[in-house]
């Protein structure tokens, strides 16, 4: 993830406080979404979004701390209950919808889209 | 794979294996309860070696700073030394008083050694003198100089029946903590506020709401206490006088028999929980539930609070 870009995106949300609602706005919408939401039933909502919180906030300060490999081992278990390209694309539509809602400018949510884009071989294990 | 050394007896965990399992595996006798990194009561400190940040989340500070952790949830990189904490960690408290709140639920008061020093809402581990351990909530607020507990008595629970029927006031039991997030903070007065518990997940908001209302809170706070039946409730009347000297409280009871789910219940009374925080504690699967639904509400996920009383797993 490069540096620059995660600048960006922080001053455009504007804010630690702001990346804070959009996980919020994001993870609603995935929670709400039949296409998906399945996959969630279970899993602690405090460590999901304590999780993506950090990360986020780490993501545009700092440098990232997780491999292609995290992301293959932290699905595996998903992709053999199913996970496939259309529950990909539906998140990936999910967290363009949410930095619309948020004002991000189109080009960056592009940018955001193909960051997400570079993860699906590794999270659908392939 | 790493070794532990536990007071000179040592052990290579296998892959896979937390602390907690390995030590024992060795017959160690390491006090623990839920084994899923909730209750604390596994708590060892590394005297060499790191444990790794993954076994202190939630740990306060300063037991960080003394490389405490939490054994069961505990998967080290490298070798370890670990011991059991020491003071500063643990106390002890007197067993002052004991009295029944309803036919299941016992009223437990602690003079601790030290003044407390919780706040409301924050939980406990006891711990008997053979080493068994289980977190309670603490229902007093620090300056009333004890410690309230509300322990349910499960059937041939260790803890809860051990309380009811062979504990009098006089004994002696270890205590530590206090710890959780589970607690009310001044800055927002008028901020509506959602306290919802099952069973003796009324504890912690006994202690809450008794402190937002200390503090001044001015905004709306609407108190839930779920249960199965009319039997499951305890300290109705309390609530009802304090709801009666503060219109901003409501309490309401919930009863599974009479008004269905207390989820539903609750969403379908606060279809909008934007604004609002919230504390829900109690039964595991009702405090994860409600607190999936109040998010999807509308409430910040930072303005959510909770406990889930998570009981050992039955075999342990
Ligand atoms: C943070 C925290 C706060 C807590 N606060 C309180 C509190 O304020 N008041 C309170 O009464 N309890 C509270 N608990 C639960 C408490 O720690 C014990 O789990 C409980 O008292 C049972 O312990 P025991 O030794 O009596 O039963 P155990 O000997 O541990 O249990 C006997 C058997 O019953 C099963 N069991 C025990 N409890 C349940 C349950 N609820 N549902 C299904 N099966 C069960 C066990 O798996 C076991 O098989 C809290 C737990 C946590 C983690
Ligand atoms: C640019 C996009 C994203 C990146 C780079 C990213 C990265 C991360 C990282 C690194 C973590 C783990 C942090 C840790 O383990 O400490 C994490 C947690 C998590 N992410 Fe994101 N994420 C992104 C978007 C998403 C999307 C689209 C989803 C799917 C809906 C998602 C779901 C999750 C979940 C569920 C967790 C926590 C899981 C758990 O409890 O262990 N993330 N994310
Ligand atoms: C943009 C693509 C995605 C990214 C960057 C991402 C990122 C992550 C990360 C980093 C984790 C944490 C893994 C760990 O802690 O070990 C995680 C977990 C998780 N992800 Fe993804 N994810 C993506 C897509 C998806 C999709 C499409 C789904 C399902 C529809 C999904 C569902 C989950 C779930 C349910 C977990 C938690 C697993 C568990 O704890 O059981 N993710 N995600
Ligand atoms: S936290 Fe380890 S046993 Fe509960």
């Amino acid at each position: 993830m490069q540096r620059y870009f995660m600048n960006t995106l922080y001053e455009q949300l504007g804010g630690t406080a702001a990346v804070e609602a959009a996980v919020d706005i994001f993870y609603r919408k995935v929670l709400s979404d039949h296409r998906i939401s399945h996959f969630f039933e279970g899993v602690d909502m405090d460590h999901q979004i304590a999780k993506q919180k950090a990360f986020l906030t780490m993501a545009f300060g700092g440098p990232v701390h997780y491999t292609g490999q995290d992301m293959r081992r932290g699905h595996a278990h998903l992709v053999q209950r199913g996970l496939n390209d259309s529950h990909f694309d539906a998140v990936v539509e999910l967290l363009g919808q949410s930095l619309s809602e948020l004002n991000v400018a189109p080009g960056l949510i592009a940018q955001v889209a193909a960051i997400a884009e570079s993860t699906r071989a590794d999270v659908l294990n392939r | 794979m790493p070794v532990i050394d536990w007071e000179g007896q040592q052990v290579q965990l296998a892959a896979g294996e937390s602390v907690l399992d390995g030590l024992l595996r060795i017959g160690a006798d390491v006090a623990h309860s839920c084994r899923a990194g909730v209750c604390q009561s596994c708590l060892l400190k590394a005297s060499s070696g790191q444990p790794g940040m993954a076994s202190q989340a939630g740990l306060k500070a300063a037991w960080i700073e003394q490389s405490c952790f939490l054994a069961c949830v505990c998967y080290p990189a490298g070798d370890l030394a670990v011991e059991t904490p020491g003071a500063g960690v643990r106390s002890s408290a007197e067993l002052i008083g004991m009295s029944w709140l309803s036919p299941t639920v016992l009223r437990v008061i602690l003079q601790p050694e030290a003044p407390p020093v919780h706040r409301a809402g924050q939980y406990l581990t006891l711990f008997r003198d053979d080493g068994l351990a289980r977190s309670y909530s603490i229902a007093s607020l620090a300056d009333e100089g004890k410690i309230e507990l509300h322990v349910r008595i499960v059937p041939d629970g260790r803890m809860s029946s051990w309380l009811a029927q062979l504990a009098s006031p006089g004994i002696t039991v270890g205590i530590q903590g206090p710890a959780g997030n589970c607690f009310y903070t001044t800055g927002a007065p008028d901020q509506p506020l959602l306290l919802a518990a099952t069973g003796t997940g009324l504890a912690p908001l006994y202690g809450i709401v008794r402190e937002a209302l200390e503090q001044g809170h001015c905004g709306p706070i609407w108190l839930y206490h779920g249960a199965a039946n009319s039997e499951g409730l305890y300290l109705q009347a309390e609530l009802e006088a304090l709801a009666a000297t503060h219109p901003n409280l409501r309490y309401r009871p919930v009863l599974r028999d009479r008004n269905g789910s207390i989820t539903d219940f609750i969403i379908n009374t606060h279809p909008q929980l934007k604004g609002w925080r919230g504390f829900i504690c109690g039964n595991p699967d009702f405090v994860n539930s409600l607190k999936k639904r109040v998010f999807l509400s509308g409430m910040a996920s930072r303005e959510i609070h909770s406990d889930a009383f998570v009981p050992a797993p039955p075999s342990s």
